[in-house]
Parts: structure tokens; C-alpha cells; sequence
């Protein structure tokens, strides 16, 4: 009886190694493979670490799928821990590249001076932050940034509609927002609470997906988030033009991409840092592939390029770097 | 004549007394099929969001902007590269403890603090665990963002479920087991390794396989140590990076793309299937074991 013990015991163990053995010789096969594909350029290996923001990671998850292709020996990772979270790993210097859905901050800045890292802005796309409504919701077509902020920002009281325009519902409006770690709120809360407190009975999530079920349940229900959730849930939301004092503008692929939706259009972005690239030549690589093909990707993955001169002069930056 | 049971009493009391016998019996089944209802509604959800995606491509495939490429082959590897890392650590350890304080360890004040902090920390949200791990095995062990960096941190939070469901396990080994073999001259260590173990085996594995069932499960804490979400390529020896299943289905259901929530779906029917298989190993080792003792 015992013996049967030791011998389920082991049969489970060289099971779980067996699976894990075939998957490892696995790896070797692919790489002999593809890697006859990508011969085109120098071979590099070695790995490039790449963190932040989850706003930007599906622009850097195509990227790095493309590149992958042509360098399969570099081994890309990127992470998500969002953009305060990846400028944390970035001041520790773990990371050579830290996605940022909004400048960095000058706290952050000062933190890596200390720590003696020098790096390099690079901007990789635009996204609109699209403020949503109910399709049922027949009255709002168009907000100021004043009645915006009027919304937004904590009265100690309930809101109604008709505290924004007299003529609107005298109905309870339901605010959703993303959580207070993202960049689109850290954006939002820059231009237009301007650092006061959000309405106290906002529902935050980290998960835009909620927000867009939370908008789209709910009559009086308003609420903000990247312009890739709205153009997917279309017919389950309607969008509300921003008036920044030069008449209401919608958000659209155009208005967002030639800066016409002002002040909500953004623009994201990676941080690379400098002694990375000089030292990296796989990093250096990589980065002037992101900046090859981040307009394309984004386009693919719901963002806007930028012109093509923003591009040649992140390139420009990048061929200083490597001098 | 002085009647011992009234039958009148009883008759009158007996149809309420059926009554509230059947409104429990109601009761409870209703709470039953409560959880049955919300388990077969997430299981339809996901078996018709999910189906089409599920083929050889989706276990060959690495992460993909395109959810028709979309695959989970760095994740289903690095899942059991965590495995293979987290199963042993915490197996050796959690037992090692409890053979300790169940066996060896004196039964004073000191002892019931520490067990009492061991069940505290079994309630420790995950993320803190992820901090712990960030510190110690990513930044001052210089394990980086490493299969082991990963591997220890799940251990730990695991550890304390282990440990409780293996006190529990030798706890329950009776006394006259350990009187003959003390009595037969066994020494405190051979007693516990020829005796107490083998009885215990059922309890210690089953509380060992759902602890790993909940490592298997677990994002936060891997996101606070920095595993990335994107890999295109396996981990080769447990210094290497890696991805994990319910990180990359995390991903999925953020995207704003309807299509990536059925390819999410598709992970979550793997992470099931394989959920189930790790609970039906426990179930049948308790089976097969218990009846020897």
C-alpha cells in the first residue's frame, strides 16, 4: 500500500515535469524556425523591460508583437501596472521603458534626478477623453469646459441636471469615472477639476468596461474614458461635444488627431531612458522600431497618430541618444 | 393515569412542527440552488462567449493585438512554471511548520500566538503579500521579475492556508496511534514520519492542492511585484520572466474591443477545466487515502 502511495505520488510528478519539459523543448523549435526569417538586419538578443501605463499597452503589445517578427532573439516584456506604478519601477531603474498616459510629473521628475537617471520623452499617440451619456438622454448635446468642471467637481450635495442649465430634467445625475491611479483621471482632474475633489457619489473603476455598462444602464448617468471605448460601444452611448469657447466640438478621429477637441484631447506617451539606449543596443533597436510603427499600431488598436513630424522628431531625439 | 407522552399535545403541535421541517428544508435548498443558478449562468456566459476562440491556435498563439491571434501560450506555461516552483516551497514549508507546532513545539502562550497570527494571515489580502514579495525577493534578494521572484511571493500567501489545513490534518490523527508507536520504543521522529504523515496525507493534500488552486488564480499580488502581461517567448530556467493565465484574461476584459472579451471568456474556460482537474485530484486523493486509517 505504501508503495502504491510513492508511486501516485511520483506518477503526478513526472506528469506535471513531463508537461513542463514539452513545452520547454517547444521553445527551441519555434526559435530555429522564425529565426531564419530575421536575417534581415543585425541579429540582437538580450531582453527589453518595459512597464505603466495600461492605457498605452495595447499600442506597446502590437509593437512588441511586430517586433518580435523581425528580432525574435530580444526578448520584450511589457507590464501594466499603470502609469504612476510604472514610473515607480522606472525611478528604481528596472525599467528601460515607462508607458505614461500623461506627462510625467514633476515629483516624479525630481525623483529621478536623484537617482541620476536621465531619459527622453517620447509621444506615441492621441487618445480623446470622450465624455458619454445615455443614448436615452435626449437634452445634453453639448457642454462647456465651465459647466464640465460645474459637473465634476464635489458640491457637498446631490446634483441635478437643472443645477447645470435651468431648462434640463430635475433629475439626480450619476457620475462614472476612472479610478483615481489612471492617467485619463489624472488628465481629466488637470484640465478640468483642477485638483478639486470629484463629486463625492462618483463611481470609480480601474475597469472602463464598467464604466461603459455603468453609462449605458442608466438614463442620468454621465461619464469619461478613452475615445477607444467609445468608438467600440457606439450604439450603447452618445457622445457630448466640448465647447472650449470656440463652439462645440465632437470627439472624432479628425477633431482629436488636429487638436480641434481641445482641452480633452491627449496625448501619450513612453519615457526611455538614455543610459539604456547607449548601453543597450537592443533597447535602442526596439525604440526606434516603437517610434517606426506607433502610428500605425495605434490606429490598429483604437488611438490616433500623430502627424508624421511628431514622429521624424522623436527619431531625431533617438539618433542623439545614440550618437 | 399519569400519561407520559400526551397525544393530544403532539398531534396538536405536529403539523407545525412539519411545516417549519419543510419551510428549512425549502430554505436551505434555495441557498443551495442559489449558487448552483450563478454558476451555471457564468458557465453558459462563458462556454458560448468563449467556444469559438477555444482551438490549437489559442494554445499555440502568444498575447495579440488581433483577438483572431490571440493565444495563451506564455500564460498556460508560466502558469505551471509557477507551479512547478510554488508546489514544492510551500508543500515542504507549510507541512514543516505544522509538523512543528502540532508535534515538537511546547504548548504555551507563545505557541497559540503564533498560531493565532498563522490564521490571521491566511485573511492578509493578496496585494499586500505582492508589497512583501516586491521588497524582499524582487528588490533586495535582486531576484527581479523572475518565475522564483513570483514563485516565493504565491508561496507565501499560500503558506498560511497550508499550514492551518495541515494542523488541522495531524491534529485529527488519534492518540492511541502515536501511544503504540511510542509504546513500540518509535522515537518522536519516526512516529511522526511512519505514523502521523501517512494518516494525515488526505487532509495535508487536499489543503495543499486548493491552496495552489488559489495561487493559480491570483493577479494582484503579481502585478505589484512587476510580472509583465506581454512575453512572446517561454521562460527557460526559473530566473526567466513570465506571464500567467488570469493576468492575461485581467487584460482581455479591459479591452475596449467586444471581440476581446470572448477571446477572455475562451481563457477563463481553460482556467477552469484546469481549476476543476486540480479540485477532482484533491477529491480523489482524499478518497483513495482515507480509507486505509
Amino acid at each position: 500500500m505504501k508503495k502504491f502511495k510513492g508511486f501516485a505520488l511520483t506518477a503526478m510528478l513526472t506528469g506535471v515535469l513531463a508537461v513542463a519539459t514539452a513545452c520547454g523543448s517547444d521553445t527551441s523549435k519555434d526559435e530555429s524556425t522564425s529565426g531564419t526569417t530575421g536575417d534581415t538586419a543585425a541579429k540582437l538578443s538580450g531582453e527589453v523591460i518595459i512597464d505603466g501605463s495600461s492605457t498605452v499597452y495595447p499600442i506597446m503589445e502590437a509593437v512588441s508583437e511586430e517586433y518580435g517578427a523581425v528580432q525574435p532573439d530580444v526578448r520584450v516584456s511589457v507590464g501594466f501596472s499603470g502609469t504612476g506604478g510604472g514610473f515607480k519601477k522606472f525611478i528604481a531603474g528596472e525599467t528601460d521603458l515607462s508607458n505614461a498616459s500623461r506627462p510625467v510629473k514633476d515629483e516624479e521628475k525630481a525623483e529621478l534626478d536623484k537617482n541620476g537617471i536621465e531619459f527622453t520623452e517620447l509621444p506615441l499617440a492621441f487618445d480623446g477623453i470622450t465624455v458619454v451619456v445615455n443614448p436615452d438622454n435626449d437634452f445634453v448635446d453639448h457642454l462647456t469646459v465651465e459647466e464640465l468642471k460645474a459637473l465634476w467637481v464635489d458640491s457637498g450635495k446631490a446634483k441635478m441636471w437643472s443645477d447645470i442649465r435651468p431648462e434640463w430634467p430635475k433629475e439626480e445625475i450619476k457620475f462614472y469615472s476612472p479610478g483615481t491611479d489612471s492617467g485619463t483621471y489624472d488628465y481629466f482632474n488637470e484640465v478640468i477639476l483642477e485638483d478639486a475633489p470629484i463629486v463625492s457619489n462618483a463611481t470609480l473603476s480601474e475597469d472602463d468596461n464598467i464604466l461603459v455598462q455603468g453609462v449605458s444602464g442608466d438614463k442620468n448617468a454621465i461619464g469619461f474614458f478613452g475615445y477607444a471605448y467609445y468608438a467600440e460601444n457606439q450604439d450603447k452611448l452618445k457622445d457630448v461635444s466640448i465647447d472650449n469657447g470656440n463652439g462645440p466640438v465632437e470627439p472624432t478621429h479628425e477633431t482629436i488627431g488636429n487638436g480641434d477637441y481641445a482641452p480633452l484631447s491627449r496625448t501619450v506617451f513612453t519615457y526611455v531612458s538614455n543610459k539604456a539606449v547607449a548601453d543597450k543596443e537592443q533597447v535602442a533597436d526596439y525604440t526606434k522600431f516603437t517610434i517606426e510603427n506607433a502610428g500605425k499600431m495605434a490606429e490598429e488598436v483604437g488611438y490616433i497618430s500623430l502627424p508624421e513630424e511628431d514622429y521624424k522628431k522623436d527619431l531625431e531625439k533617438l539618433a542623439e541618444l545614440t550618437k | 393515569m399519569n400519561k407520559l407522552v400526551d397525544k393530544e399535545i403532539v398531534a396538536k403541535k405536529m403539523p407545525s412542527r412539519i411545516i417549519r421541517n419543510q419551510v428549512f428544508k425549502g430554505l436551505f435548498f434555495l441557498s443551495t440552488l442559489f449558487g448552483l443558478l450563478v454558476l451555471g449562468v457564468l458557465f453558459y456566459r462563458i462556454i458560448t462567449q468563449g467556444i469559438g476562440y477555444l482551438d490549437l491556435d489559442f494554445f499555440q498563439n502568444f498575447a495579440s493585438r488581433r483577438p483572431e491571434n490571440a493565444g495563451i501560450k506564455a500564460a498556460i506555461i508560466g502558469t505551471i512554471w509557477l507551479m512547478v516552483v510554488v508546489a514544492p516551497v510551500s508543500l515542504i514549508l507549510g507541512v514543516g511548520t505544522a509538523i512543528y507546532l502540532e508535534e515538537y513545539a511546547k504548548k504555551n502562550k507563545f505557541t497559540s500566538f503564533i498560531k493565532l497570527n498563522i490564521s490571521n494571515l491566511a485573511g492578509v489580502p493578496s496585494i499586500v503579500f505582492g508589497l512583501l514579495g516586491l521588497t524582499i525577493f524582487v528588490r533586495a534578494l535582486a531576484l527581479e521579475r523572475s518565475v522564483l521572484a513570483a514563485g516565493l511571493t504565491m508561496s507565501l500567501l499560500v503558506l498560511p492556508v497550508i499550514i492551518v489545513a495541515s494542523q488541522e490534518a495531524i491534529r485529527s490523527v488519534s492518540k492511541e496511534l502515536r501511544e503504540a508507536s511510542f509504546a513500540m520504543g518509535a522515537t518522536k521522529w519516526q512516529t511522526v514520519l511512519k505514523v502521523v504523515l501517512p494518516a494525515s496525507i488526505p487532509g495535508i493534500l487536499t489543503g495543499g492542492i486548493l491552496a495552489l488552486s488559489r495561487a493559480i488564480g491570483e493577479t494582484a499580488p503579481l502585478i505589484v511585484i512587476g510580472i509583465p502581461m506581454f512575453v512572446a517567448f517561454l521562460p527557460k530556467t526559473i530566473m526567466d520572466t513570465f506571464t500567467v493565465l488570469p493576468m492575461q484574461i485581467y487584460n482581455w476584459t479591459s479591452r475596449p474591443q467586444a471581440e476581446f472579451q470572448d477571446v477572455a471568456a475562451a481563457g477563463i474556460l481553460v482556467m477552469l477545466v484546469l481549476l476543476i482537474l486540480m479540485n477532482s485530484i484533491a477529491v480523489f486523493i482524499r478518497n483513495h487515502f482515507q480509507k486505509r486509517y
